[in-house]
């Protein structure tokens, strides 16, 4: 019997791709949902039917639950998969799919209620005999109170908002002198975030791990754990790198920290995939006396895969199950664990610019090849070559899952994996999830949660191009149109000269700087390069999508050509260069200086300034959100305001948010 | 089609005697050229690059699509002529591809006396046009010149030919729909203000180019006003104030960026009204040719040898073999273009003059491009030959080259003398493009078969008075000629005064002829209409 006929999945990108693929196994018709934003996106593409629910802003579609039932209703769908993110822990949609007459394909309204607000769920677990970090999850919000328990408990302290997740409304703060400007800014990014302003205070951990524990529960009672990941490659608390099993993770730590998670998923008698994500003190090894619960995910995980890959349990299957009625698949006994997995993030960011969200035209997306090694290496994603990178969601890619038959296999094939992928178009954390891949602390399995941050001036250095790579860029800028099949003479003759070949120049820019190759062509696929005092005799010819440089310079390159921009890749790294357009660049050089403009999607949160007013160079302007982070925009230099955006508008990269009075 | 096949072999002693002999002129030429590509001296180079300028050659690379065919024309002008030091008459000209399309860019070069206009300058500008009108290909000007070298004024100024045509052929091609594109990059003042000024679409570059009439120090001669070049004839006072010029640069890459979108937007494109087909390569490599030709022109060899290493395939379908076997003609493809070659392989009798004639009105009937091979020490002489109405003969081939309307291109591959260069399409034939191998000679007649005439004339004189003449001193009589001659009949010589289009790398032939052919096509071919053939 099919456990569904039909799911709607009130989700997008890879998520509802990777539910699309369970269900589709289990013989279980799927409707996705889509705003305008994502007309042509592949989770629409890939299920059998589609919805429209609304405009690109979360807010208005993928947020909007009443919506999202009716269309469930509209298409007879049975139960409603909310991945991860959105809807996926919000209680008051629970009951209302619950109340349409619908399965929800996750645990109960109550047991989301119990773990959703920080403090209250801490204290269930104290109660139920789950370490909780020692800290304050009292009503008082007063600033006296909050400082005062922050010195019972002693600095360094963790203000977190009580409501939050994801790293929202988080701060360290080191010194009790802090305290104050650290509590204001959390509480309003709490108050942005989750529209509830109150924090928790919490001892801040030695050389915290982050591990947590995979468990599921059905509706007969029943609660298992599959194993442990850890999640302790962080960036300001976005994971990064993920794995299971733990490094250095012992049977006396694992019995203890599952078991505990167990009694968690139990004492909310919890149902569907969950996760109890652990502190660990990681300063001399892991102790079972040593790690603290910080909160329940009730949900399915975006590392969920790396689980899959280590015990063969496809996490959605039991979820559809466990939602139909029917027990856990497994009992705890034969849940096995098998080898290590490894996961990574790609996305649109930017390392060197304190990993800035990006957006862009995916103008080339290369992933490695998985045929014959699906148990091996898994490629979870929800574009195509050719989508755009919109600045309404999260701007992940991909996930690149691998597997091995021990932590080093794994970790080499997650190396070759990110090396085998290409992605032009937008900037991406790619080169930084490599040299994360490669850091030698990571590798050894000596991870914590500060790792990334005190590696970061490694970690997201971008390298400099070879001059082999210089080369191929330029070269197949300007002569990338191959006139093989050309007929006449002026066509396939490229570069004749009666006796002394003539030198093209290409201007490439990196950055801010621009430099000129010089190229003639020499022969057939044959030219000669001048470039930095150095003359270069090389050959360019097609290596299936790639291309070979060869000659006096050797290379082998993946290349990608966009409007204004090629990008090389080698190895994992991307080296884009800007192809400057002396017509573009002219255009743009009558309205330099007076005007700022965005250098990200975002929205302004606040305006500090108004048309008219005479600011001075370095004066805050305005505020701009941008997915997790605030940007204080000021002042170039001094001058008077002319033209100012507003308050709460959504702006996207470039636009122009403050023009100056001409001088 | 039938293929040609090759008696030589490469590893003769003879063959390598000549290869060295041959790459040893085309090394010297390649010297030469780059001498020429350097344009003025490294001071006025370097101040021109201060300036902010991009050199010449830069501004034609960057004019030019990358990697385009350039096939330059007059590189050796003005070689060893005037000062020496007018490299290639202190302008680059020839046909590139520009968006696509084949263009015949003028380049003045500034590092050359500021490129003003010597008396081969105005020759070389007016070649250009020729060749632009000709083959109906845009024309874009990029102008940097001080206008006519006035201690030359004499041989620059006044005359049919001279600096006023440049102007007239700007009008007269613009009527016809020929684009003409300038980009003024520098100076421009007095005559030469009227190429931009004549031109379909203007772009100047700020701060550097100038267009006027009269210069600050003549405005200030004749009415007192202090005025800066830039005040007076600058690209913010053109392009905003008079409307001399459309566009207004920021610098050189800019406004070369701005004449390619002026190319871009031509609305035109090339139609090919003749049946091609797919290029091959020929069967023998062309660097063959260099062992082939022996330098010494009185060396007869089968110049079959030469076109089985210029057509593609090698394959060669011959027009009457068998009759007038002094000049070669039949029908081969070039880079895929039809083509009727005529070909040299001796002195002209009737017969092979009648042939020649024959196969051209075949080749105008059928709009089939002609190629001339030449290597001609003229036609047949004597009282037979008299007698047999060669001169006749030898007219019917004239008038027919003359007034054949497909697409001509001449290839001086050995001698051209006398009446022989006039029948195989010389110069004054019109020819589209006239190009030549560093071992040919061109003149009147041999330096010996000159000296010989004179030095008989000479010793009639003589002994008319009753004189004597000795051996010793007829051989110091005819030194001198045989010298000039020799000096005379270089290519080089010929090249300096545009006598051609250029000398080229015998290995580049079916390149060079293939570029020439297929620019050519950018011209729809003409019926023919030949004149009356004496009978």
């Amino acid at each position: 019997m099919a456990l569904f006929s039909k799911i709607l999945i009130a989700n997008r990108g890879e998520i509802a791709c990777r539910v699309i693929r369970t269900a589709r196994r289990l013989g279980i018709q799927t409707v996705a949902v889509y705003s305008d934003a994502d007309a042509n996106a592949l989770h629409v593409e890939q299920a059998d039917q589609a919805v429209h629910i609304g405009p690109g802003a979360a807010a208005q579609s993928y947020l909007l639950a009443d919506r999202i039932i009716a269309a469930a209703k509209e298409t007879g769908a049975d139960a409603i998969h909310p991945g991860y993110g959105f809807l996926s822990e919000n209680p008051e949609f629970v009951e209302a799919v619950v109340a349409a007459g619908l399965v929800f394909v996750g645990p109960s309204a109550a047991a989301i209620r119990s773990m959703g607000l920080k403090d209250a769920a801490k204290r269930l677990m104290e109660k139920a005999g789950v370490p909780v970090v020692p800290g304050y999850h009292g009503e008082a919000q007063e600033i006296v109170v909050l400082a005062g328990k922050a010195r019972e408990i002693g600095y360094p302290v963790l203000i977190k908002a009580s409501a939050g997740g994801g790293g929202k409304g988080m701060r360290k703060v080191d010194d009790p002198d802090d305290f104050a400007d650290a509590l204001a800014s959390a509480k309003r990014e709490a108050k942005a975030a989750f529209g509830d302003d109150r924090v928790l205070v919490e001892k801040y951990i030695r050389k915290p791990r982050h591990i947590e524990v995979q468990v599921f529960g059905d509706n007969q009672g029943g609660a298992v754990h599959l194993f442990e990941r850890d999640c302790s490659a962080q960036r300001r608390h976005q994971k990064v790198i993920e794995e299971a099993p733990a490094p250095g993770m012992t049977d006396e730590m694992r019995q203890a920290m599952t078991d505990a998670a167990v009694t968690a998923a139990k004492a909310i008698n919890y149902s569907g995939a969950g996760t109890i994500e652990f502190i660990v003190d990681g300063s001399s090894g892991l102790h079972p006396d040593r790690f603290w619960f910080m909160e329940m995910n009730t949900r399915l995980q975006v590392e969920h895969p790396v689980t899959e890959m280590v015990t063969g349990i496809d996490l959605v299957e039991w979820q559809l199950r466990v939602a139909a009625g029917e027990p856990l698949p497994l009992d705890q006994s034969k849940i096995a664990l098998s080898g290590h997995a490894f996961e990574a993030r790609i996305y649109a960011e930017d390392p060197a610019r304190d990993f800035l969200p990006a957006t862009g035209r995916l103008h080339h997306l290369r992933f490695p090849d998985i045929a014959g090694q699906s148990d091996a290496l898994r490629i979870e994603t929800g574009v195509r070559q050719g989508d755009q990178i919109s600045p309404f969601y999260d701007p992940m890619i991909a996930k690149i899952v691998t597997h091995g038959r021990n932590r080093k296999s794994a970790l080499s094939a997650l190396g070759r994996a990110l090396a085998g992928t290409e992605i032009a178009g937008t900037i991406t954390n790619l080169g930084f999830l490599g040299a994360l891949a490669a850091d030698p602390d990571f590798s050894s399995g000596d991870v914590d949660t500060g790792l990334i941050e005190r590696h970061a001036a490694d970690l997201c250095s971008s390298p400099e191009p070879s001059m082999a790579v210089v080369l191929l860029a330029a070269l197949s800028s300007q002569f990338g149109k191959n006139s093989g099949s050309a007929t006449d003479a002026w066509d396939r003759l490229s570069g004749y000269s009666h006796f002394n070949p003539l030198f093209f120049t290409q201007l490439l820019k990196r950055g801010e700087s621009e430099s000129a190759v010089h190229i003639a062509v020499a022969a057939d696929d044959e030219f000669l390069v001048r470039y930095e005092d150095q003359e270069h005799r090389v050959r360019v010819s097609d290596s299936g999508d790639r291309l070979r440089l060869s000659g006096d310079l050797v290379l082998e390159a993946g290349i990608a050509h966009m409007p204004g921009e090629v990008a090389v890749f080698q190895n994992g790294t991307v080296f884009s260069f800007g192809l400057p357009d002396p017509l573009q660049a002219a255009g743009d050089e009558a309205g330099q200086g007076d005007r700022l403009t965005a250098p990200m999607p975002g929205q302004v949160k606040i305006v500090r300034t108004s048309v008219g007013e005479a600011v001075v160079k370095g004066q805050p302007l305005l505020v701009l959100e941008a997915m997790k982070m605030e940007h204080t925009i000021k002042a170039p230099h001094d001058g008077v305001i002319a033209k100012i955006v507003e308050e709460n508008e959504q702006v996207s990269e470039g636009a122009v948010l403050v023009r100056f009075e001409d001088v | 089609m039938a293929i040609l096949t090759s008696d030589i072999s490469p590893g003769s002693q003879e063959f390598q005697d000549n290869a060295r002999r041959m790459q040893a002129l085309v090394a010297e030429m390649r010297e030469k050229a780059l001498e020429a590509e350097q344009g003025g001296s490294t001071e006025s180079r370097e101040r021109h690059i201060k300036r902010g300028k991009l050199l010449p050659r830069d501004r034609l690379a960057g004019l030019l699509d990358p990697g385009s065919p350039f096939l330059e024309i007059g590189q050796f002008a003005a070689s060893g002529m005037y000062s020496g030091d007018i490299t290639s008459a202190g302008m680059i000209a020839g046909v590139g591809r520009v968006e696509g399309r084949e263009v015949m860019v003028v380049v003045n070069d500034a590092t050359v006396k500021g490129g003003t206009y010597y008396p081969l300058t105005v020759k070389k500008h007016l070649r250009a046009q020729e060749i632009a009108l000709q083959n109906r290909l845009p024309c874009v000007y990029l102008v940097d010149s001080g206008g006519a070298n006035l201690p030359n004024q004499d041989e620059v100024f006044p005359d049919r030919e001279h600096f006023g045509r440049i102007f007239y052929n700007q009008a007269n091609m613009s009527a016809l729909g020929i684009a003409q594109i300038a980009v003024v990059m520098g100076s421009c003042t007095a005559g030469g203000a009227y190429v931009p000024a004549m031109s379909d679409e203007t772009i100047m570059v700020r701060n550097q180019a100038t267009i006027f009439l009269g210069g600050p120090p003549l405005v200030k001669a004749a009415t007192g006003e202090d005025v800066t070049a830039e005040e007076l004839g600058g690209a913010e006072v053109h392009t905003r104030q008079s409307g001399v010029a459309d566009h207004y640069a920021l610098d050189d890459a800019h406004a070369l960026a701005l004449a390619r979108r002026a190319v871009r937007n031509l609305n035109q494109n090339k139609q090919i009204g003749i049946a091609l087909r797919d290029p091959a390569p020929p069967q023998f490599d062309p660097r063959e040719l260099y062992g082939i030709v022996p330098t010494d022109l009185r060396q007869p060899y089968d110049v079959r040898e030469v076109l089985a290493r210029v057509v593609d395939g090698s394959e060669f379908d011959e027009f009457k073999a068998n009759y007038g076997t002094t000049l070669v003609t039949g029908f081969a493809h070039l880079h895929g273009m039809p083509v009727g070659i005529l070909a040299n392989n001796g002195v002209l009798f009737s017969e092979s003059a009648l042939k020649g004639a024959h196969f051209i009105e075949l080749c105008c009937q059928r709009k089939i491009p002609l190629v001339f091979l030449q290597n001609i020490t003229g036609f047949m002489v004597g009282r037979k030959y008299e007698a047999g109405g060669i001169a006749k003969d030898g007219a019917k081939l004239v008038t027919a080259v003359a007034t054949a309307q497909v697409p001509k291109v001449t290839m001086i591959i050995g001698g051209s003398f006398g009446a022989g260069n006039y029948g195989m399409c010389g110069r004054a034939y019109s020819p589209r493009f006239l190009w030549m191998w560093p071992s040919a000679r061109i003149s009147v007649m041999g330096g010996p078969q000159a000296a010989t005439v004179l030095a008989m004339v000479k010793r009639e004189g003589i002994e008319r008075r009753g004189d004597s003449w000795s051996e010793e001193e007829e051989a110091e009589f005819r030194a001198p000629i045989l010298e000039k001659y020799e000096h005379e009949g270089n290519p080089l010589y010929s090249s300096a005064r545009l006598w051609d289009d250029g000398i080229i790398d015998p290995a580049k032939t079916r390149d060079v002829l293939a570029l020439s052919l297929s620019a050519s096509l950018n011209a729809e071919i003409p019926d023919t209409r030949f004149g009356v053939f004496r009978m």
